[in-house]
């Protein structure tokens, strides 16, 4: 009740001037960045993570490390698409951190004035073509998915992984007409687990993740579709403190080796 | 009346939501939103592939109704209930399994790609087919409960006169039943139109080839709610025509 009320004083402070605000913004950055917050003051109660789909099995495993390592913690977690989770945290889901598979996603969240503090990119992450086991089509490069009669899915262009996916076509000047644009990587990943599609560009963590279900192909045009995967202390956190203390175990060493383990790239 | 307040809590719980989208919609950006040709596009699918559905369903749903109505078998209520199933399956899973059985992978859908070279994910038949899977039950369970209140003596009245059972069933019948299966294809059309999840898993999304209306209102929601609202508006707006147009002239006819 008693943070309620103080985020509520806040608000009003916030509506008195844009000064008071960038004086908030700079208070809520420089807490964010030093962790002091977090390392002070022992981190305890529950955090609650919003982080993109493609994050969940190495997010999983940081929230373990970090229960661990604060005993009294719990860190609950919400996976789903990028643009889904934001649209969740601006319309005001409790939530405490926002792990973004863009930017682009992570500035609807900013540009509701909902973080506290700047994302800082943590991962990135980059496409791969997932063929059938074996590769039976023999794609080498990304050139090959083009070919008449092969079953290509894309991401739709609304979420990250398409939108990767048409800029690293704009790179190679191709033009791939799909059999389906899919709602999310996941499920583009599935249409060839299941054998219906011969290709997906999907990221390569979801390549890894797959197993030997599906195969990865790289391709030189994928450095140039590469995502940025920013995260952030929302504003309205109820438990800032530990939420800051996980952000900053995720950016941590030990953080990055599960992360590049899981196929990340260190930004 | 105690009853009053419970009811009016219930009709508001059911007409806020579509009056918040028509508070809600962008009215001023609405004539640019919707003459953009990939909102016809997706209407005029969404209109063909939910009339197909509903024409194949009338083909083998009233059929599978008057067995279900007029025969007896063993084992017919187990039947009845497996035609009830994917009323309440979630439709994802309806398409996940429409895969596993059509897929070019499937059980049925590999040996239609070896023998015709049909394959049906991605096309606009496996749109119609994922609708027909879930708006079918809609339609045989309405048949099935206007054939058991129909008096089966007038078909067998005809029969005796030296009708065969399915001139029966053509001219005596089928008649008497006309406005059970227009209320039921109007129900399973309605649903069609409105599928959602059995086709984006079996059909996957693109453009003027299996991108309905739904799809497009989901997929506009991931960058563009404006214009998801606008969608949606349609969407209501051809869903309250069609009931409404319908109903006047066959509902309340019975």
């Amino acid at each position: 009740m008693t943070t309620r009320s103080a985020r509520r004083i806040r608000r009003s402070l916030r509506a008195t001037g844009a000064g008071v605000a960038a004086l908030l913004a700079l208070s809520g950055c420089s807490s964010e960045s030093s962790g002091d917050a977090g390392s002070s003051s022992k981190p305890s109660g529950t955090i609650t993570v919003f982080a993109a789909a493609s994050l969940q099995e190495s997010f999983a495993k940081l929230g373990k490390t970090f229960e661990k390592q604060h005993p009294g913690t719990e860190v609950t977690f919400n996976f789903g698409g990028s643009d889904t989770l934001a649209a969740s945290i601006t319309s005001g889901a409790p939530a405490d951190v926002f792990a973004a598979a863009s930017t682009r996603t992570m500035r609807t969240v900013t540009d509701q004035d909902a973080t506290a503090g700047r994302p800082r990119t943590f991962v990135r992450n980059r496409l791969e073509i997932a063929t059938l086991p074996g590769n039976p089509d023999e794609i080498d490069s990304l050139e090959d998915l083009t070919r008449p009669g092969l079953k290509v899915v894309l991401c739709d262009r609304t979420v990250p992984c398409g939108a990767a996916a048409q800029s690293a076509l704009r790179t190679g000047g191709l033009r791939l007409t799909p059999v389906s644009y899919e709602e999310d990587v996941k499920s583009a990943l599935t249409k060839v687990v299941l054998k219906e599609a011969d290709a997906a560009l999907v990221y390569r963590t979801d390549v890894r993740a797959a197993g030997d279900k599906v195969e990865g192909v790289e391709f030189p045009e994928a450095a140039e579709a590469v995502n940025d995967y920013p995260i952030a202390l929302l504003k309205d956190a109820p438990n800032p403190g530990a939420a800051g203390a996980f952000i900053d175990l995720v950016k941590s060493a030990e953080g990055q080796k599960v992360l590049t383990a899981a196929g990340f790239l260190t930004p | 009346m105690p009853l009053l307040i419970p009811a009016a809590v219930g009709l508001a719980f059911l007409l806020l939501p579509l009056l918040a989208l028509l508070v809600r919609a962008p009215w001023r950006s609405l004539p640019e939103q919707l003459t953009s040709p990939e909102v016809w596009q997706a209407l005029r699918l969404s209109l063909v592939c939910a009339t197909a559905a509903t024409a194949l369903s009338l083909l083998i749903g009233v059929p599978l109704a008057w067995l279900l109505a007029r025969t007896d078998f063993p084992g017919r209520g187990l039947v009845r209930a497996l035609v009830t199933l994917p009323l309440v399956l979630p439709p994802v899973v309806g398409g996940v399994a429409l895969l596993l059985a059509f897929g070019r992978n499937g059980v049925i859908g590999q040996w239609l790609d070896a023998w015709f070279g049909i394959t049906l994910p991605f096309t606009t038949t496996g749109v119609v087919l994922a609708e027909t899977f879930v708006a079918m039950p809609f339609l045989v369970i309405s048949v099935e409960g206007t054939l058991r209140a129909a008096d089966p003596r007038y078909e067998e009245a005809a029969m005796t006169l030296g009708a065969s059972r399915f001139t029966a069933f053509r001219r005596v019948t089928l008649p008497l039943i006309a406005p059970g299966v227009a209320a039921g294809s109007v129900l399973a059309w309605a649903r069609a139109l409105g599928e959602f999840g059995a086709t984006i898993t079996f059909a996957g999304n693109f453009p003027g080839r299996t991108q309905t209306m739904p799809l497009a209102v989901y997929l506009a929601l991931q960058n563009d709610p404006a214009a998801a609202i606008a969608l949606s508006l349609v969407l209501l707006a051809v869903s309250i025509a069609v009931l409404a147009g319908l109903r006047d002239r066959w509902m309340t006819a019975s």
